[in-house]
């Protein structure tokens, strides 16, 4: 048996909307394997939100997927049943959302919730509860026992996504999704929850998708990096390799632009010019083309996600320069 | 004047769209029309008495046939029509300017204003709409006018609370800071800032409201408390009718039809008007 | 000499809640002054207060030497001409039934300026901001973060004002956007001479725009100095925390984290003594103690077991 988990082949979706077809997402192709955590990067309208409810299949009613397969464990989740849908989601597929105020039904106790999202398990309530109060003392919240009575609204933002993580995990899922999960959190937060994901994870073995904009969380978190432009995968492959020979020039460029890597004071910092094009008017050729300082003329076809080396691809003629010259 | 146009002619292609908005705006299409052109429709005099045509049923020359006096039933609907809108339109638009300026003065002045206002609200809907309507009448005698004041007042309050509630989830918005922090006057936020995130709302509030008022008028009617006869309205046709039911049933037909038709018409055309008004539903057209 | 905005002792209450205890700090002209602290630590109401869209129940604002601080909104008027201010929410700051043309010109009509050419004025102060001149006709809606940030900018800019209040001006901006932006103020600053306090949780931001800073915690200063001193040599172990709690673009870096423990505290229970204390690495018993705020050559400090 293979190790790979979650396999996206060729998927392209689109939104029908009044002005035409936006196409969110053309052609990504990208896995993630066992136990594996695969950071997902872009900036916004790069399509990261469309591919998480493409993989949850929680799509808005104007969605067409056009080409492609998501597969889970080597099935193809387009074609399952909703039942078979729900069955999958909440106990080996789990998402973490980005906004932990919202997250929790806020008339329920903590407690309560925790334990009606056991509720495949024929355990008793009893060794429900102790289960939840043994997860939340997991992700790191003091007195669990106490704080299950509790309602949402009398913890913190760090403490709900705390919670929302131990939700999360409850059913030891295969595939963790997390979306911007510390994006809404102070940094003295968003690294403890980091360091409390990277435990657990390598406690409970289980891999996880984690999609964010910042780049210092995707280099200190993953293992692997998709890089996500516009609804497109640029370039994908080992989080060092992507952060120190990055292929395309966009990955190159979002790098530098993190302020983050200057320790000194800059008068003037590095900036992408330009726009991301409108999605639902597509230019033609290579995506990235308009804002692009090394585009040639060869940019106005679409180039393949090519293979680099092992594990390593990215999307951009410069590289296929490259190998003709060697 | 182009860009309120241009939003006006969105929010009538919207609801264009949906198939219950399209039925209820050709429906009140029509009510509104039939009464602005009703002289000018009605075949036969709606007032006048033709005692040798009367009690008839409906036939080519009477459609909804005849009533005890002889009028003819079809043009007394139509020129009901412009009667309950007579009372409608100008007491919903007039309870929801009223309201809208109260609610917002209440959502952001100062609490004690806001206090002072709630209360007037509160004291204004604790009368039941028909008792005061009969204190009303028996004060200053039943009349057009009579009814517009008092379903006036008693909607004052629905519209101000509405109000009210958006302005104070207005209020501590950025861009209303924003304009406070350029030190806008209070006129000049409520005025040009806020009144224009609010009237929506208030106006599917208001396009929902207006068969309320249509069902009150007649109710008023129907009980001899509207408009006094000879002028026709859809209350009292119903009340002739019911007078003569065994006799003339079409009268009561005459009279309810264009109650439910105008209940549904509006309430459609509001419905499909807060979906498309609704901000939230709007960023995903 | 003198500075253009001088806070003393600045103090917030909404009812029992101490949100400012005591805020002090000074901006000189064609200084940008940062703010940094995390959710709680009142940051935001600093500068409301000192616009007076958040109350201040005692201290003093002082603005070009003349005491702001409780003025009505009437008094206040002339002065917002000097003050401008800039919201956390780029899109959501801006009205949203407004086209781009009204919203950076609203600044005129509110100071009763008929004389200036609206058209023209819109055109001058999108250019500013590298925007295009069609851009005027657009609604908040149709904008994207990084045009509706500098729609603010612009707006912010219109009567040339002195000082610019900024509450995370980079909120919500991808990083390629948030350098152009902070490109953008920086030039700005350089050419009109504008002084600015930003307000920010966003440390890798500061080091970039700011010249002074100074460090947030429960409503209260722990440290301020220089950019390059608070980041060369940090002296309060929060301020430690807070630069060591940035990851960087880099899956090599080698980190020397400083762990903080849990979360800040009520305001509803300050903790006795140093405000720290039961989160810093490095506390002792003296910090049972309530530490006092010393400077020492431009550097101030609120701790009793600096490093």
């Amino acid at each position: 048996m293979s190790d790979t988990l979650l396999e996206i082949d060729n998927l392209s979706v689109d939104y029908e909307t009044e002005r035409g077809d936006l196409k969110a997402l053309r052609d990504i192709s990208f896995d993630v394997q066992k136990g594996e955590i695969v950071g997902i990067v872009g900036e916004s309208g790069c399509g990261k939100s469309t591919l998480i409810s493409s993989i949850l299949r929680l799509t808005a009613p104007n969605t067409r997927f056009r080409q492609g397969e998501v597969r889970f464990k080597g099935d193809d989740i387009l074609t399952k049943t909703e039942r078979q849908m729900r069955d999958l989601r909440g106990s080996d597929i789990s998402i973490v959302f980005q906004d932990p105020m919202q997250t929790h039904n806020p008339v329920l106790t903590i407690g309560r919730q925790l334990v009606d999202i056991q509720h495949r398990s024929k355990a008793t309530k009893a060794q429900k509860l102790d289960i939840a109060a043994k997860m939340l003392a997991a992700v790191g919240i003091p007195d669990p026992q106490a704080r299950l009575k509790q309602h949402p609204h009398e913890f913190s933002g760090g403490m709900r996504q705390r919670i929302a993580i131990a939700m999360a995990l409850m059913s030891e899922p295969d595939l963790l999704i997390a979306d911007e999960p510390t994006t809404a959190l102070d940094a003295t937060l968003e690294v403890q929850i980091i360091e409390r994901l990277k435990d657990l994870q390598s406690e409970m073995n289980c891999a996880i998708l984690f999609i964010s904009h910042h780049l210092g969380v995707i280099a200190e978190l993953c293992d692997r990096v998709v890089v996500m432009y516009a609804g497109a995968v640029v370039e994908s492959g080992d989080v060092r390799e992507i952060f120190h020979d990055p292929k395309h020039p966009y990955t190159r460029r979002l790098i530098e632009c993190d302020p983050g890597h200057i320790k000194t004071r800059a008068r003037i910092l590095p900036t992408i010019p330009g726009e991301v094009p409108d999605l639902a008017n597509l230019p033609d050729g290579c995506i990235f083309r308009d804002r692009c300082e090394q585009a040639t003329d060869r940019c106005h076809q679409v180039p393949a996600l090519e293979k680099l080396k092992e594990g390593h691809f990215a999307a951009c003629w410069l590289n296929h320069h490259e190998e003709a010259a060697t | 004047m182009s860009k309120s146009r241009s939003e006006l002619s969105i929010i009538l292609r919207g609801v264009a769209k949906d198939p219950l908005g399209l039925i209820g705006l050709i429906i009140v299409g029509a009510i509104v029309i039939s009464a602005i052109f009703a002289a000018w429709i009605v075949p036969y005099d709606p007032i006048g008495m033709n005692i040798p045509d009367r009690m008839q049923g409906p036939s080519w020359s009477h459609w909804l046939g005849t009533d005890n006096l002889g009028r003819d039933t079809l043009s007394r609907v139509i020129m009901g029509g412009q009667v309950a809108l007579k009372v409608a339109l100008p007491a919903v638009f007039g309870a929801m300017a009223i309201g809208l300026t109260l609610g917002m003065i209440a959502g952001y002045g100062p609490r004690w204003l806001d206090n002072l206002l709630m209360l007037f609200f509160d004291t204004l809907r604790s009368f039941p709409t028909v008792m005061f309507a009969l204190a009303v009448v028996a004060l200053v005698g039943p009349s057009l006018q009579t009814v517009v004041l008092v379903v006036m007042a008693t909607s004052i309050p629905t519209y101000g609370r509405v109000a009210r509630t958006q302005t104070l989830t207005l209020r501590n918005s950025e861009f209303i800071l924003a304009e406070r922090a350029m030190g806008a006057s209070m006129v000049r936020i409520l005025g040009v800032h806020m009144l224009p995130n609010i009237i929506g709302v208030l106006g599917v509030l208001a396009a929902m409201d207006v068969p309320t008022v249509i069902a009150l008028e007649a109710g008023l009617s129907f009980l001899g408390l509207g408009v006094k006869p000879p002028t026709p309205s859809w209350g009292a046709l119903l009340k002739d009718g019911y007078a003569l039911i065994r006799q003339t049933p079409w009268l009561v037909v005459g009279g309810g039809l264009p109650i439910i038709l105008a209940t549904l018409g509006f309430t459609f055309l509001g419905e499909s008007l807060r979906d498309v008004v609704d901000p939230k539903l709007r960023k995903n057209r | 000499m003198s500075a253009i905005l001088d806070v003393n002792d600045l103090q917030t209450s909404y009812g029992s809640v101490n949100v400012l205890a005591g805020v002090s700090f000074s901006v000189q002209p064609g200084e940008t002054y940062a703010m940094v602290g995390e959710s709680g630590s009142g940051k935001t109401t600093v500068i409301r207060a000192i616009a007076g869209l958040a109350p201040a129940q005692a201290g003093s604002v002082k603005f070009d030497g003349q005491e702001i601080r409780g003025l009505s909104e009437r008094a206040m008027r002339p002065l917002r001409k000097d003050i401008a201010m800039m919201f956390q929410d780029p899109i959501g700051s801006l009205s949203p039934r407004v086209t781009v043309r009204n919203l950076i010109t609203e600044p005129y009509r509110i100071q009763g300026m008929k004389e200036k050419d609206i058209d023209a004025e819109a055109k001058r102060l999108l250019a500013l901001v590298n925007l295009p001149s069609h851009f005027a006709d657009r609604y908040p809606y149709q904008l994207s973060g990084g045009q509706a940030r500098r729609v603010g900018v612009a707006r912010a800019l219109a009567l040339e004002p002195k000082l610019i209040l900024a509450d995370e001006p980079t909120a919500g901006l991808d990083v390629s956007v948030q350098g152009e932006l902070l490109n953008l103020l920086n030039d700005l600053r350089d050419r009109l001479g504008l002084s600015m306090v930003i307000i920010t949780h966003n440390l890798n931001v500061v080091r970039h725009i700011a010249d002074r800073m100074g460090i947030l915690y429960l409503g209260r200063l722990v440290e301020e100095g220089s950019t390059e001193a608070i980041f060369d040599e940090p002296r309060h172990p929060y301020t430690h925390c807070l630069l060591s709690a940035n990851p960087e673009p880099d899956p090599d870096a080698q980190l020397e984290r400083i762990a903080l423990k849990g979360e800040p505290p009520s305001l509803l229970m300050r903790p006795s003594g140093c405000e720290f204390r039961e989160r810093c690495p490095v506390a002792s018993d003296i910090c049972l103690q309530t530490p006092k705020w010393e400077v020492n050559n431009d550097h101030g400090l609120r701790c009793l077991t600096p490093r």
